[in-house]
């Protein structure tokens, strides 16, 4: 089994490698520009529960990069099963469906840690020094592992690079706006806490920025993200399965 | 080597794949001919366990293709119709993904993927990025990929699609050379040429159906030795002969306008199926 996913993972850090001059540069723009935009110029003076909102905000930033950079392997099994047709180099080898879900989604791990020392350094340009201790590595792990795991099923759902492009547009870009990233849930009404409590980015955020503060996060988000991931990671070896007609 | 049983496959309402048997020997080069959409590749997605069948049973060297274990996707090396390289990877880097997807060990890797370029003359292109490789090459590294675990059948999906003449013959005389290692080989087309050169047995497949299987020249020979194609309004009539005097003949006391060939396997599908391969 191990073999398998290794070389699933190797063939995306092969193609990672070789794109990582043109990616680093892609992961630093839009958290930069959030951070000049939200963070600096608007929030200057902004202060949320003791911290400034610049300290607020990248816990926040780093949640939402995590998500977005996990789900985007979505977009290389899109690529390689539509355009260049790998997945059945892949489907004829002797790969199980659990160590070819494993591979991809420790890509896609991969790529969402990757893109979190981006914003780290990032944070570190504007005076922003959080803790990173376990607690912090454990929930970005745990998101990670989520929209990972979340990435491989629904590209094995979607018939089409647009099919694609819209579940981003309806699943992961509301997710990232309301997930507590950009301001604290408790803003939003009772009813509209309910549901945003709901999303896994909520308890994610949540966690990060409660460690990055040098504190014990709840042990019910790490609950939440841990099952979610591990039911994402079931339902997307069920998908791979039924990828082949 | 292969051996199907009553395959059937069929995609909702399609029926793809119609009580297809057949059994191909070890070393064979069989060819599977037929129109577009005749069942050629979803045979070869079905026999290298990319595709579900609907009913039946396909043994591939005594494994059962619907219980896929290590060994059983060790007996198949798989080169399909659309090239399915990694691009942006080197030439290398692609046949070291396909070693370890097939769980070699490093030393083996390295070895067979050197033997297998100089194979197909590749060998200076290790460090090549893919794209940059012209379609014959593409073509060449993929069958070297096919090759690179050992596989004991060679699947060739239309392998020379979209290839030029020269290069058409290039891989003809790779894919003989492979036979000659003593590899068993399957491949489809819907070149009457290429199946004619390259076969030992071919089966021609109609909508799904196998009309027959024989070997090229004994379906050749079924229709005569020369044929007459006379241009009609809106087709072509063919007259066949069995020797070219007797064709000669035909034409000096007709005024009209013919065209004197040698009978192909063409001729032998048309006069099965009532319809040309291409």
């Amino acid at each position: 089994m191990i073999q398998g996913t290794l070389a699933v993972y190797y063939r995306e850090l092969l193609i990672l490698r070789r794109r990582l001059s043109r990616l680093v540069p892609s992961w630093a723009v839009s958290p930069l520009l959030y951070l000049i935009a939200f963070g600096y110029a608007m929030g200057k003076h902004v202060t949320i529960d003791g911290h400034t909102y610049m300290e607020f905000l990248i816990p926040g930033l780093i949640a939402m990069s995590s998500m977005t950079q996990a789900f985007a392997i979505s977009g290389e099994i899109n690529i390689a099963r539509f355009y260049w047709h790998i997945f059945e180099e892949i489907q004829a080898a002797p790969v199980s469906d659990f160590s070819y879900v494993l591979g991809e989604v420790l890509a896609g791990m991969t790529r969402a840690f990757l893109a979190i020392t981006v914003i780290l350094g990032l944070g570190l340009l504007f005076g922003v020094v959080l803790s990173c201790n376990a607690w912090f590595w454990l929930a970005v792990f745990l998101n990670s592992f989520v929209f990972a795991s979340l990435a491989v099923g629904l590209a094995m759902l979607v018939k089409s690079h647009a099919d694609q492009a819209m579940v981003t547009s309806f699943v992961i870009t509301p997710m990232a706006f309301l997930g507590g990233t950009f301001f604290p849930v408790e803003n939003f009404p009772f009813w509209a806490q309910k549901i945003i409590n709901l999303l896994p980015l909520t308890h994610a955020s949540t966690a990060i920025r409660t460690a990055s503060y040098g504190q014990t996060p709840s042990l019910f988000s790490f609950i939440i993200l841990g099952v979610t991931g591990g039911v994402f990671f079931y339902i997307s070896v069920l998908c791979v399965k039924k990828a082949k007609d | 080597m292969i051996k199907i049983e009553n395959l059937c496959k069929t995609y909702k309402t399609i029926q793809a794949l119609n009580d297809v048997n057949l059994q191909v020997n070890k070393g064979e080069l069989f060819a599977f001919l037929g129109p577009n959409g005749a069942g050629k590749t979803t045979t070869i997605r079905i026999l290298t366990g990319l595709t579900r069948l609907s009913s039946g049973r396909v043994m591939l060297n005594g494994f059962n293709v619907e219980n896929p274990g290590i060994e059983s996707r060790r007996q198949c090396g798989l080169v399909p119709q659309s090239i399915n390289l990694d691009q942006e990877l080197s030439v290398f880097e692609n046949l070291n993904i396909h070693g370890r997807l097939f769980r070699m060990n490093k030393q083996k890797r390295i070895r067979k993927i050197q033997e297998l370029l100089d194979y197909v003359e590749m060998g200076d292109r290790k460090k090549t990025l893919v794209k940059n490789l012209s379609g014959g090459m593409k073509r060449r590294l993929m069958i070297a990929r096919a090759l690179l675990h050992s596989p004991a059948i060679l699947f060739l999906d239309e392998p020379t699609v979209g290839l030029d003449a020269g290069m058409r013959r290039k891989i003809w005389a790779l894919i003989k050379k492979t036979q000659q290692h003593g590899i068993t080989i399957f491949l489809t087309t819907h070149y009457i040429e290429e199946a004619e050169f390259l076969a030992d047995r071919v089966a021609f497949l109609d909508r799904g159906n196998i009309v027959v299987v024989d070997s090229p020249g004994n379906l050749i020979n079924s229709q005569g030795t020369w044929a007459l194609d006379r241009l009609m309004e809106d087709d072509m009539e063919t007259i066949y002969f069995n020797d070219r005097k007797e064709a000669n003949n035909y034409i000096a006391i007709r005024k009209d306008s013919f065209t004197l060939r040698r009978v192909n396997l063409e001729d032998s599908f048309l006069a099965l199926t009532g319809k040309k391969v291409k």
